[in-house]
C-alpha cells in the first residue's frame, strides 16, 4: 500500500532529519472522490515525502490504526462529500488514545469555511480546500514537521 | 499527457488541444480531404448519426431539461421535484445519498452522518412510494444515479410504479448502472469487478424480457473525464465499457437489437468548445459503426448514441464564483451544438454543496434562453460542413478507434480496471494537469488569470438534516416492525440462492422489494454471494 518511488533520490525533504518525511493521505468515510487525494499522493512523493495512501471507505479506526502502523508523521485526509466534522471528532479521540495527539493533521478538499474553526479546534493544524496548490501543501509540512 | 500546449502566459491560440491534436491557424478543403473527407458526416436521423440521431432533433421537441437533486429523506425530495417541475423541468435525475449508494441501510454504523447528506436516503420501497407520489411517471421521465446498489434500485422502481398502476412493459426511465466507471471514479463499488459486471448484464436482460422501454444502463465518459481523462479517452472508454456490458448480453442469449437500443451514455462537456462538439460527433458516427459493423445490429435504435450531457464539475471553481454561471451556459450552448437529448446542466454552487433552488433555477433558466432566445432548436447540426468541425470531428474520431484498439490488445477494459491500470493512468493525467494548472500552462480564468483579491465568498450550503436522518433511521424500524417477515426471509433466501447458483437475481430482488426488504439486506446477501471489491492502489 506505500506509494514510493524506487526510481528517485528523494532528498531529505527537512534540514534537521535524516530520514524523510512520512505522510499518510486518507480518503474518510463514505466519499468516493478520490482525484484530488491521488493528486496530492503524487505530488508529495515528487517533493519527496514518503506518502501511504489508504484507498476510499476509511473509518476514523482505520486511519488511527494506519497512522500507528506506518508511524507517520503526518495525517491527511480528503474530504469532498461534507462529513469531515463528525469524522474529525471521532478520530481525535483516537488519536489521541493511540498518542499520536503530536502528529501533524491536515485536511483538504471542499472544506466550508464555516468549518475551518471547528476543526482548528480539534487539532487540525492546516486546512486546504478545492484549488490549493501542491506547492503550499508541501511547503507547509516542511514547516511544520520537526 | 498530451495536454493543451500553448505559449505559458499568453492569451493566444493553442497549438494543441487536449485530446493530442494539432490545431491549425485555418482550416480549408484541403485539411478536411486529409483527415479522411466527408464520408462519415451524412443526413442527421440517417447511418452513421453523426450529425444526429433524430432527423429533426429540437424542431420536433428540445432535449429533457434534469437537474440533478434529491437530498435529507423521501419527502423533502418529493417537494423539490415538484418545485422543479413547477418550473418547466421536464425530467428527473434523483441523487441518493452514500450510504444507499453502497448498498447500507440508515440505521447502519458505515452510514452514521452520511444519511441524506448528499443525496435522498432510501431504505426500503417505502421510500420511493413517498420521493415520487404524485408525479406522472408517464409524462416524467426518471433517472436514477444508482451503481453499485442499482439492480436493487432499478427494481425499487418498477415494482413503485407497478403498484401505482403503470405498465412497466411501457415504463420509460433510466438507471446510471454503470459499474465499471464506478471503479475508476467516483467509487460507489460494492462487489469484485467480474460479480459487477454480471449483475449489470442481469439488469439488462431482466429489462429487454420485462420493461424493454426502460433504459437499464448510462454508461458515463463523465466521471472518467472528471478522473482526468482526455475527451478522446472519456468517449473511447466509455464505448469500450458499453461493448463488455453487450457482450455480456450477447452470452445471454439476447439479440442485439433487443437491447442496444436501450443503452444510453452520459459524457462531460467542459473543455474546449469546438473540441467537445468535434467529440460528440465523432462518436455518435463510430458508436453507430461499432454496432453496425461489430455487432451486426439492424435497428437504426441499436447504433443511436443517446446521451446526457452538461456537467463538468472540474471545469467549475471556487474563485470567483459567479463565474461558473458563465461557464455553465457555454455547457450548455455546447451541449445544444451537439444534439444532446438530455442534459443535467451543473449548478455555479455545485461545487460546494447540493444546489440551492436559487441555482438550480438558474440552471434552468440558461437552457430555457437557448431554447427560447437563441434559436439553438432552429436547425440541426448547425456547425456541420465547417472544415474546422468536419476535420476535427474525423480526427477525433480516429483517435477513439486508436484509443479502443489499444484497450482491447491490453486486455480489455474490464481486466484493466480490475488492475487498477485505468486508474493509475488517468490519475497521473490528472496530476499532470495540476502541475500545469499551477505553472499558469492551462489556463483558468480567476485562478491563475485576471485574479482579483476578494474575500473568500462561498454560496450557502445546503445544512446537513440531522432531524431527517433520524426520521429516516425511525421510519426503517417502523417497516420492519409492519413488513411480514416470513415473505422478506422467503425473498431474501431466493436472492442468496440465485446469487449463489449465477443465475439472474432480478427476479428475486423484485420479491424482496416488493416484500420491503431493505437495501441493506439484499446487498448482504449480494455479498455472501459475490465478496467485496478491493481496491488496488497503483501509482
Amino acid at each position: 500500500m506505500t506509494a514510493t518511488d524506487d526510481n528517485r533520490a528523494a532528498p531529505p525533504p527537512h534540514r534537521g532529519r535524516t530520514a524523510p518525511i512520512r505522510v499518510l493521505i486518507a480518503k474518510p468515510g463514505l466519499d468516493g472522490h478520490d482525484q484530488g487525494a491521488k493528486v496530492v499522493v503524487r505530488g508529495l512523493m515528487d517533493a519527496g515525502f514518503e506518502v501511504i495512501y489508504s484507498g476510499l471507505r476509511q473509518t476514523p479506526e482505520a486511519v488511527a490504526r494506519i497512522a500507528q502502523d506506518e508511524d507517520v508523521d503526518v495525517i491527511g485526509l480528503s474530504s469532498l462529500a461534507g462529513s469531515h466534522l463528525p469524522f474529525c471528532r471521532r478520530l481525535r479521540d483516537l488519536l489521541h488514545e493511540y498518542r499520536l495527539d503530536d502528529r501533524l493533521w491536515l485536511v483538504g478538499g471542499n472544506i466550508p469555511a464555516a468549518d475551518c474553526a471547528p476543526l482548528r479546534e480539534l487539532g487540525i493544524a492546516g486546512i486546504f480546500p478545492t484549488g490549493s496548490r501542491l506547492a503550499d501543501i508541501a511547503r507547509f509540512i516542511r514547516e511544520h514537521v520537526t | 499527457m498530451s495536454g493543451p500546449r500553448g505559449s505559458p502566459g499568453t492569451t493566444g491560440g493553442r497549438v494543441s488541444n487536449e485530446s493530442g491534436i494539432e490545431i491549425g491557424t485555418v482550416y480549408a478543403a484541403d485539411e478536411l480531404a486529409a483527415s479522411g473527407g466527408t464520408g462519415m458526416v451524412g443526413r442527421p436521423g440517417e447511418y452513421p448519426f453523426t450529425r444526429g440521431i433524430h432527423a429533426n432533433m429540437y424542431r420536433q421537441q428540445p432535449w429533457t431539461m434534469r437537474q440533478y437533486t434529491g437530498f435529507a429523506d423521501a419527502r423533502r425530495t418529493n417537494e423539490r421535484f415538484k418545485y422543479l417541475i413547477a418550473n418547466g423541468q421536464t425530467g428527473l435525475n434523483v441523487a441518493f445519498d452514500l450510504p444507499t449508494q453502497i448498498g447500507v441501510d440508515s440505521d447502519d454504523l458505515l452510514a452514521a452522518g452520511e444519511v441524506g447528506r448528499v443525496g435522498t436516503a432510501v431504505d426500503t420501497l417505502r421510500d420511493f412510494e413517498i420521493a415520487f407520489a404524485d408525479i406522472d411517471l408517464d409524462r416524467i421521465t426518471v433517472s436514477l444515479t444508482i451503481n453499485g446498489a442499482a439492480a436493487i434500485l432499478i427494481a425499487m422502481y418498477l415494482v413503485m410504479a407497478e403498484k401505482r398502476g403503470f405498465d412497466i412493459g411501457r415504463l420509460r426511465g433510466t438507471a446510471q448502472n454503470d459499474i465499471l466507471k464506478e471503479f475508476i471514479g467516483r467509487g460507489t463499488w460494492i462487489f469484485p469487478v467480474e460479480p459487477s459486471v454480471k449483475l449489470v448484464v442481469d439488469t439488462i436482460e431482466y429489462c429487454a424480457r420485462n420493461a424493454p422501454k426502460y433504459t437499464p444502463v448510462s454508461v458515463c465518459g463523465y466521471h472518467i473525464r472528471e478522473s482526468g481523462a482526455t475527451p478522446v479517452q472519456e468517449m473511447a472508454w466509455a464505448f469500450c465499457i458499453a461493448r463488455a456490458y453487450a457482450d455480456g448480453a450477447l452470452a445471454r442469449g439476447l439479440d442485439i437489437d433487443e437491447f442496444a437500443g436501450r443503452l444510453s451514455f452520459n459524457f462531460n462537456i467542459y473543455g474546449s468548445l469546438f473540441e467537445q462538439v468535434a467529440k460528440f460527433r465523432a462518436g455518435r458516427g463510430l458508436w453507430a459503426r461499432i454496432m453496425k459493423e461489430q455487432y451486426g445490429a439492424t435497428d437504426p435504435h441499436s447504433m443511436w448514441m443517446r446521451m446526457i450531457a452538461g456537467g463538468g464539475g472540474s471545469g467549475l471553481v471556487a474563485e470567483q464564483p459567479e463565474l461558473n454561471i458563465v461557464r455553465g451556459a457555454y455547457y450548455a450552448l455546447i451541449g445544444a451544438l451537439s444534439g444532446a437529448q438530455t442534459m443535467a446542466l451543473c449548478c455555479y454552487d455545485e461545487a460546494y454543496t447540493i444546489p440551492s433552488e436559487y441555482a438550480q433555477r438558474i440552471a434552468l433558466r440558461t437552457m430555457q434562453i437557448l431554447v427560447e432566445e437563441m434559436g439553438l432548436c432552429d436547425t440541426v447540426d448547425p456547425l456541420a460542413g465547417s472544415w474546422y468541425v468536419e476535420t476535427l470531428t474525423n480526427q477525433m474520431r480516429q483517435k477513439m478507434e486508436d484509443i479502443i484498439a489499444a484497450t482491447d490488445a491490453r486486455g480489455g477494459i474490464a481486466r484493466l480496471v480490475a488492475e487498477g491500470a485505468i486508474q493509475a493512468e488517468v490519475s497521473a493525467q490528472a496530476y499532470a494537469r495540476q502541475k500545469q494548472l499551477e505553472s499558469g500552462e492551462f489556463r483558468k480564468v480567476g485562478v491563475n488569470c485576471y485574479r482579483i483579491e476578494e474575500p473568500a465568498r462561498e454560496p450557502e450550503f445546503h445544512p446537513y438534516d440531522e432531524e431527517a436522518a433520524r426520521a429516516q433511521v425511525a421510519a426503517l424500524a417502523q417497516v420492519r416492525s409492519e413488513r411480514d417477515a416470513a415473505a422478506v426471509d422467503a425473498a431474501l433466501q431466493r436472492v442468496a440462492a440465485d446469487a449463489k447458483s449465477g443465475a439472474n437475481v432480478m427476479p428475486g430482488i423484485m420479491d424482496a422489494v416488493r416484500a420491503y426488504a431493505s437495501v441493506g439486506e439484499i446487498t448482504g446477501r449480494l455479498i455472501e454471494a459475490y465478496g467485496r471489491y478491493r481496491e488496488p492502489i497503483r501509482f
